[in-house]
């Protein structure tokens, strides 16, 4: 397992090494340009049926990404230029759903059903262990059981 | 004529299809041998009549027959010929032709396939499918009818929609449908057993194979879907959590824990009622999804041109599929008894974990993607639930599931115990966290995400392996005599779970680090991402059967040295005066480089979206891997031998 | 209770809410403008670039701003609609000519009347983000107090003038 495992990172290393490196520094400061590339990834473009305003070449989509790279360069944080957003569109434009009063039961909702889940599927096991059609085989059922295994046998070699 | 023709075909098969639907289960019920005999006639004879329907709108649309309604809104004369056939199921009403077509070749598969099931279990299977059938055929006829006239005819077409005229577009709506359509099957199964009061493990023998099917078209289906949109959308995103993607995953994620759960019951006789619950759910969640493409309930780049009515016919029909089956499931079940015993760590309780796990996930996508529609509907604003919601709920819920793939098969059924599995897997689980660890090193960029993916992968790959390993020791010969003498439905499952491994390491590695500009370019630029450089030399008017366009000329080298022209495309479709963009991508088994054209701006220049993805082609790899092992356990000796059996035993008989 | 009949219960409560969902808008993104005061702005007007217009100077009064373009297609099936209601001379529009460029704006008033008391130019779309515009034609109902009370997405039609607009507008001219 070992080598195989060595095989396929030396795959990796030889394929990727050019991958990784970043293209040539821009104008923009880096961080800039990553904090501006992080919002736009968590705002959705009103016009287009489901992409991001980092992802969509729409007009409106344009014009909110000026909107934040102005904001960025003014000084705001990621939450004031969220909530400018959002003051104007409402939650809608939240790419991610905010958390709120109205919104515990999406976010909490997959740990409630694990809960759930984990708990049937535990008392399932326990009660397997309590109840079951199990008993020993009777003479005649034994019987019955190695006819029928010692016809499978045949059948095997045979077909 | 033939339009006509086509509707009459429509009519007849649903008389058919009633029949198929009431005879059979009548006389299961009452043991009228006559009545159960309607069944197979009956399916084969809606089969032909079906497709003699839809031979009629594939003709008319390839006769460019712009009186057929239907013909005149998708179709266009210099469409070329396979997006004209394509286009017949292009539309709501002729994809619905499409879903009756697919569900009438799964029943007469059935009814072929079907000499060793009992008769009242056949007929039951049939009548089910049979109502299932009644239901889309009377919906289409009523109110989605894909040979309505138009009169006058048009003189030209309106074209099909530029973004579906491509190979997608042929072949990853039949292979959906026949993953969604497929499910019925399994459902039909469930039914029949609920109704006839035996659920036992020969049960779950004969719905495997059906499932598992099903399942593998699905597979297909949406790896397509995924694929088609990655090199059709233009800026390189694989999966959205769109609603339309979700109805199709929903199914899949519950027809996946199907069959796992069906291998329990066959081999241990244990989970039957949660099992037929789960063959209920996944054709359930198909049906759920066609509502929801259909009626205009949510938002989707997939969704068909909505209609109200339709979306109220649809409602109707299923909550007397869903409504009606899980009530008869609620009455029936509980005689339905339980199976063998189990320790709280064996294989079964692996594959309860997996069920869980796989229902939860499935609950998180659908809760995920209901929740704007539930919040609306109780005027409590309106939120939208987008992809960053879904990969954070979804990811964390799959990474113990792929853990525990490499425990299942390993661990024995009945009992296993925790210092055994251990010792066998010790090694395993360290080359998978030493390798989660080293590889991203080595690759340039080391993050959480990035090793415990890889080391997720690995430990699939390496338990895996421990599995063949394990496996082939107690047989004799040769590496590949041993290996030839493990049943088919093994090699099935080990190389779906590769598969999943596979899939995996793409989704990690794209994620991980792929790199984007997003750029203005003057002709003679030039922009270097990853290992290569790519220069703009301009672009040239271009012109299509049914567009015109800008065709770019972007020169790649890598290292100093040219190795390619990629030619992203900007086009406009005449008809409908819509541009579209045509990537231009050069795929590799380790990776793509993709380039799309945005907009032109002043000076001749054009701004210039250029990616490279590394790894990225694996993610579909992986699910064919995983379709590949689902048909490799269907091909299974034990399916077969049956089958020689019973010609043998009618050979006898004729004798 | 008999624990199988869960499912059935869960598909119940999930029925109901997609009979509801049939209804429903899903693409209607109502704006949390409403009931707030109108975003400020200071605009040049379209037919006289040298002048400024503010919303200042709508201050006391109960005014319709729709937000329009020459490009826009839509815009052309409301304009009539407009005109009319400018006619009846109930309430004064202000134009927002959206990301336009102003020969094409003034050509389109021409060509298809101008029921306006004036338009301003937003060129690049910043008082557009301001009110939360997203698509195009847009209008919004504004109070003497300069607070938002009703937004239309989409054109305007009759119905909505009708049913909407005039009764709300009656309403308002009461406050003082």
């Amino acid at each position: 397992m070992r080598l195989a495992a060595l095989l396929a990172a030396a795959a990796v290393a030889l394929a990727a090494p050019g991958f990784a490196k970043d293209a040539p520094p821009t104008e923009r400061d880096p961080i800039e340009q990553a904090r501006s590339v992080k919002l736009a990834n968590e705002l959705r473009c009103l016009v287009c049926q489901n992409q991001s305003i980092a992802e969509s070449n729409a007009e409106l989509a344009v014009d909110l990404r000026r909107q934040i790279d102005e904001q960025i360069g003014a000084g705001k944080s990621d939450r004031e230029i969220v909530d400018f957003m959002v003051a104007r569109y409402g939650d809608f434009v939240l790419y991610r759903p905010p958390l709120k009063a109205t919104t515990l039961l999406l976010w909490g909702g997959p740990l409630l059903l694990l809960a759930i889940g984990t708990l049937v599927g535990w008392r399932v096991l326990r009660g397997r262990q309590a109840k079951t059609d199990e008993r020993p085989l009777t003479d005649e059922e034994r019987g019955e059981a190695e006819r029928l295994l010692a016809a499978a046998r045949a059948n095997r070699e045979g077909a | 004529m033939i339009p006509e023709l086509g509707q009459f075909a429509l009519i007849l098969a649903l008389l058919l299809a009633v029949v198929q639907g009431t005879f059979p289960l009548a006389g299961a019920a009452r043991g009228v041998r006559e009545w159960m005999a309607l069944a197979k006639p009956a399916a084969q004879g809606q089969f032909v009549f079906v497709a003699i329907a839809f031979g009629c709108l594939v003709w008319s649309f390839l006769q460019d027959d712009f009186s057929v309604l239907n013909v005149a809104t998708n179709s266009n004369t210099r469409l070329p010929t396979a997006y004209k056939v394509a286009a017949s199921w292009g539309s709501h009403e002729g994809s619905l032709l499409l879903w009756v077509l697919m569900m009438a070749t799964w029943t007469v598969a059935v009814s072929l396939f079907s000499r060793h099931l009992p008769n009242e279990m056949v007929a039951r299977v049939l009548g089910v499918m049979g109502l299932v059938s009644v239901g889309f055929l009377l919906f289409m006829l009523l109110t989605s009818n894909p040979f309505d006239r138009l009169f006058p005819p048009a003189p030209e077409g309106r074209d099909l929609n530029p973004l579906l005229q491509d190979p997608g577009m042929v072949i990853h709506p039949p292979m959906l449908y026949m993953g969604y359509v497929g499910f019925s099957v399994a459902f039909a199964f469930a039914i029949a057993a609920l109704l006839g009061g035996k659920l036992d493990a020969t049960w779950a023998r004969w719905s495997r194979p059906w499932t598992t099917a099903a399942w593998c078209f699905l597979t297909i289906g949406i790896a397509l879907g995924s694929w088609w949109a990655y090199y059709e959308l233009g800026w390189g995103g694989w999966w959205f959590w769109d609603p339309v993607e979700n109805a199709s995953f929903l199914p899949w994620l519950i027809g996946t824990a199907l069959i796992h759960s069906l291998a329990v019951t066959e081999k241990r006789g244990s989970f039957k009622s949660w099992t037929v619950l789960l063959a209920i759910s996944a054709f359930s969640l198909s049906l759920l999804g066609t509502f929801l493409v259909r009626s205009g309930v949510l938002t989707s780049v997939h969704a068909f041109a909505t209609d109200p009515k339709r979306g109220v016919f649809i409602l109707a029909f299923l909550s007397v599929v869903i409504g009606g089956s899980l009530a008869l499931f609620a009455w029936r079940a509980p005689k339905v008894g339980l199976g063998g015993r189990f320790d709280a760590l064996s294989r079964e309780s692996a594959l309860l974990a997996n069920n869980v796990l796989l229902a939860v996930a499935a609950g998180s996508v659908l809760l995920g993607t209901l929740y704007p529609l539930f919040l609306d509907a109780l005027n409590l604003g309106k939120i939208s639930v987008g992809p960053p919601y879904f990969d954070a709920v979804f990811a964390p819920i799959m990474a113990p599931l792929v853990f525990l793939m490499g425990v299942g098969p390993i661990a024995r059924w009945k009992k296993a115990e925790v210092p055994d599995l251990v010792a066998r897997l010790k090694w395993a689980l360290g080359a998978a966290i030493g390798a989660g660890l080293a590889v991203p090193f080595l690759a340039g960029k080391w993050t959480p995400m990035i090793a415990f993916g890889l080391a997720l992968a690995f430990w699939v790959f390496a338990a895996s392996f421990v599995s063949v390993k394990e496996r082939i020791r107690n047989f004799r010969g040769g590496l590949a005599a041993r290996m030839a003498a493990q049943p088919r439905s093994y090699w099935g499952m080990l190389i779906a779970h590769v598969g999943v491994g596979v899939f995996i390491v793409g989704v990690t590695v794209v994620k991980g680090y792929e790199t984007e500009r997003d750029l203005r370019m003057d002709v003679g630029d030039t922009v270097t991402v990853g290992a290569h450089t790519f220069r703009f030399d301009g672009v040239r008017d271009v012109v299509g059967p049914n567009y015109r366009g800008a065709r770019g000329d972007v020169t790649v080298s890598r290292d100093g040295k040219v190795i390619e022209t990629l030619h992203p495309e900007k086009r406009i479709y005449t008809a409908q005066q819509m541009p579209m963009t045509e990537a231009a991508i050069d795929t590799g088994l380790f990776g793509d480089i993709y380039v799309s054209l945005g907009e032109p701006v002043d000076g001749g220049a054009w701004s210039v979206r250029v990616y490279a993805k590394p790894f990225v082609t694996w993610i579909w790899g992986g699910c064919f891997l995983m379709a590949l092992g689902g048909a490799l356990a269907i091909s299974d000796r034990r399916y077969r031998v049956t089958a020689r059996r019973e010609s043998a035993v009618s050979a006898n008989q004729a004798a | 209770m008999n624990k199988f009949v869960i499912p059935l219960a869960v598909f119940a409560i999930l029925l109901a809410f997609l009979f509801v969902g049939l209804s429903l808008n899903p693409r209607e993104v109502p704006s949390p403008l409403v009931g707030k005061a109108a975003p400020a702005f200071q605009l040049a007007q379209l037919h006289k670039p040298d002048a400024a217009f503010s919303h200042k100077d709508m201050a006391g009064k109960v005014w319709l701003l729709n937000v329009w373009a020459s490009w826009c297609v839509a815009c052309r099936e409301e304009h009539p609609v407009l005109v009319d209601l400018a006619k009846a001379n109930v309430v004064p529009i202000v134009g927002l000519n959206y990301k336009d460029k102003p020969d094409e704006g003034r050509a389109w008033l021409k060509q298809f009347g101008d029921p306006y008391l004036l338009s301003v130019m937003d060129r690049d779309g910043r008082v557009g983000i301001d009110f939360g515009v997203y698509g195009v034609p847009e209008t919004f109902l504004i109070d003497k107090q300069g607070v938002i009370r009703f937004k239309q997405i989409g054109p305007v039609t009759r119905d909505v003038v009708n049913k909407k607009i005039l009764p709300l507008v009656r309403e308002l001219e009461k406050q003082s």
